[in-house]
């Protein structure tokens, strides 16, 4: 099977340096390129009955925003430089959906950028980098 | 927060004149006109037969017939399915693929906040000091065998769901009626329309009363009782209560502003959390007064000593509170359950065996326990005056606690209602078809009644509203008896998958595995 590396991006454009290492390490191991994007949901939270009705259709729109305005343009980007790339959507927590979607394509190493928050911040709020090196079953590259 | 600006002062100023209708003095008129149909409705059904010299409405016989039939017939579901129950809530069984849809944790949490209310403050108060300790006992008997019910109830609600082209779901009593009785023979079609019917007709009904007026008024109350009683300011201005919950009602359901709703679902969990924590508390603080807790508990429950009724009246207080707070066999709670993501019905039902377990066995028991060791419990207690009784017995432990127990009856309240609003107009659609007008018909006579609930005197009105929603009960559960074999055949071929691990565990749990 062809190798594979799974970047996450948070925005078309916001995740470039990410982008560009993983380009970098495709194209010198020839591997394929999974361009991952979460969109952050909990199994877990509360909702009223009016949003749980029409929960199934505002995800359908949620998973064809994030493949129209963020995934497909980078991946026919990747495309067009000659890099093999395929783009994943998928809900749920961050980290813990990155290391999933790599757990289920067989990708060997995970990629993903940092933004640099504040401590206090990432102390509060945690970040997902920092929580994908501690679950993570596969190397993780952080891009600063 | 454009939407915000623009619809509150619309809303606004088309309540306030419900509200001054109501100063007008025209409650008592309402209710001189409305009390004798309101009386022979109530009266039926809540008519009553003597057991023992003690009055058991028709009702509540019902109820706990079918709930103890519905848990010998599938051998104990309520007890032997609620770890896997756990499971399913934990989601160990939940596809990654799938993430983003409705889980089962949700819908749980969805049908609950539409359940905990005032019945688990107010009304195991008023059951512990007419029943005595001992109706304890029996409410938490009678949580157990509502399990059932809701396990029946929310699997047909899931199984007999509509779901629409575009990707929405609309499920309930409605559609398991008409739907299954249908695909159960072709002779049982049209008592199964008429089922639905009646049940929609029932359920709008409720939905004005118990579910909206009911929580208007007795929230209310509180709020008057903590802001200085009949020397509040507030007492006075009922109306002025009403039109600000129902504009913040409106906001929601109206003008679609759900960041208010999700805002209130994300504070009620956390109330009820704390509701507990305190209630662990002062069970805590009054800890050396617990055994013999315990034991009034059950001396109370077999021999109770100078109760009206003996073991039978206790037993009635315990059972009535129960069936009250947590709604199992009403069908109420099938409505909310039905929207969940999972192609085996019967999953739900595991899932909602909770729902009477956390709002019966669990939060009624702590209330009646605080009731219990702070010897808060009066026997000649008014029953509208349960929220101010268990506000006492906290305040005797935590001098504050009642502004923190208002903040939660108004919450719940609120958070009732939503849920109602939703009930009621998905009976409402059913009756009379989705198109804008019915919509927004259903939603303004909603509003007007959170106003006049809180604004006026209409003790009928309320018995009537509250007779609603135990009619639910009967439509509902003549039409379950006949699709029983239906949800037996999915449970046992869901058991029989789950017992040889032929389901699929994802995440951690399938590495526990």
């Amino acid at each position: 099977m062809e190798k594979s590396l799974l970047v996450g991006i948070d925005c078309s454009e916001c995740s470039q340096r990410a982008l560009e290492f993983a380009v970098t390490w495709a194209r010198s191991t020839n591997s394929r390129l999974l361009v991952a994007h979460v969109i952050e949901w909990s199994p877990f939270s509360f909702n009223t009955p009016m949003e749980n009705e029409v929960r199934h259709k505002r995800r359908e729109d949620e998973l064809v925003r994030a493949r129209t305005e963020i995934v497909d343009p980078v991946v026919e980007g990747l495309r067009a430089r000659g890099v093999s790339a395929e783009g994943l959507v998928r809900h749920g927590h961050a980290a813990q959906t990155i290391n999933q979607l790599a757990r289920e394509t067989g990708a060997s190493n995970i990629i993903i950028g940092r933004k640099g928050a504040s401590r206090i911040k990432s102390h509060l709020f945690g970040s997902v980098p920092s929580m994908l090196v501690q679950i993570a079953d596969q190397p993780v590259t952080v891009v600063p | 927060m454009p939407r915000i600006k623009s619809v509150a002062p619309i809303l606004f100023m088309f309540l306030l004149p419900v509200a001054a209708l109501a100063e007008e003095g025209i409650d008592s008129r309402i209710n001189e006109a409305i009390k004798p149909y309101a009386d022979s409705v109530a009266g039926f059904i809540f008519s009553s037969f003597p057991v023992a010299g003690v009055p058991i409405p028709f009702v509540l016989a019902w109820l706990i017939a079918a709930a103890t039939f519905f848990t010998f017939y599938f051998r104990f579901v309520n007890l032997r399915a609620m770890k896997h129950g756990l499971q399913l809530v934990r989601g160990d069984y939940n596809d990654p693929t799938a993430a983003g849809e409705v889980t089962h944790f949700q819908a749980l949490a969805t049908a609950l906040s539409g359940t905990v209310g005032l019945g688990n403050i107010a009304g195991v108060a008023v059951a512990v000091s007419l029943g005595g300790p001992g109706a304890t006992f029996w409410m938490i008997i009678a949580g157990f065998l509502g399990m059932s019910s809701k396990f029946v109830e929310c699997t047909l609600g899931v199984k007999y769901r509509n779901e629409y082209t575009d990707g929405t779901v609309s499920g309930g009593p409605m559609y398991y009626l008409s739907k299954g009785l249908a695909e159960r023979s072709e002779k049982l079609r049209l008592l199964g329309k008429l089922l639905a019917v009646m049940f929609a007709i029932f359920c709008i009904g409720g939905s004005f009363g118990g579910g909206n007026m009911f929580q208007a008024n007795q929230s209310f109350k509180q709020v008057v009782a903590v802001t200085g009683g009949d020397l509040s300011w507030l007492a006075d201005k009922g109306w002025l209560y009403g039109v600000v919950i129902a504009t913040l009602v409106g906001l929601v359901i109206i003008g679609g502003i759900q960041g208010i709703a999700r805002v209130t679902s994300k504070i009620v969990p956390f109330m009820a959390i704390l509701y507990v924590g305190a209630g662990l508390l002062i069970i805590l603080m009054n800890f050396s007064a617990l055994p013999s807790a315990f034991v009034a508990i059950f001396d109370g429950a077999f021999s109770p000593e100078g109760m009206a009724g003996g073991v039978v009246g206790v037993l009635f207080q315990g059972f009535k509170r129960a069936a009250f707070s947590n709604e199992a066999g009403v069908g109420s709670a099938a409505i909310a359950h039905s929207a969940v993501k999972t192609n085996r019905p019967v999953t739900e039902g595991f899932v909602s065996l909770y729902e009477p377990f956390v709002d019966t066995v669990v939060i009624c028991t702590i209330t009646a326990l605080v009731i219990i060791v702070t010897g808060s419990w009066d026997p000649s207690v008014d029953p509208s005056q349960g929220v101010a009784l268990t506000s006492t017995a906290f305040e005797s432990a935590i001098s504050w606690f009642p502004w923190v127990l208002t903040m939660a009856v108004v919450l719940f309240a609120y958070s009732t209602m939503i849920s109602w609003s939703y009930y009621g107009l998905k009976a409402w659609t059913y009756l009379f078809g989705e198109s804008l007008i019915t919509d927004i018909v259903y939603k303004v006579l909603f509003l007007a009644f959170v106003v006049i609930g809180s604004s006026m005197q209409l003790g009928s009105v309320i018995d009537f509203s509250d007779a609603m929603i135990f009619a639910m009960a009967f439509p509902n559960i003549i039409g379950i008896y006949f699709l029983l074999p239906v949800v037996k055949r999915e449970m046992n071929e869901y058991w029989a998958d789950y017992k040889s691990g032929r389901l699929k565990k994802f995440g951690k749990a399938a590495n526990r595995a």
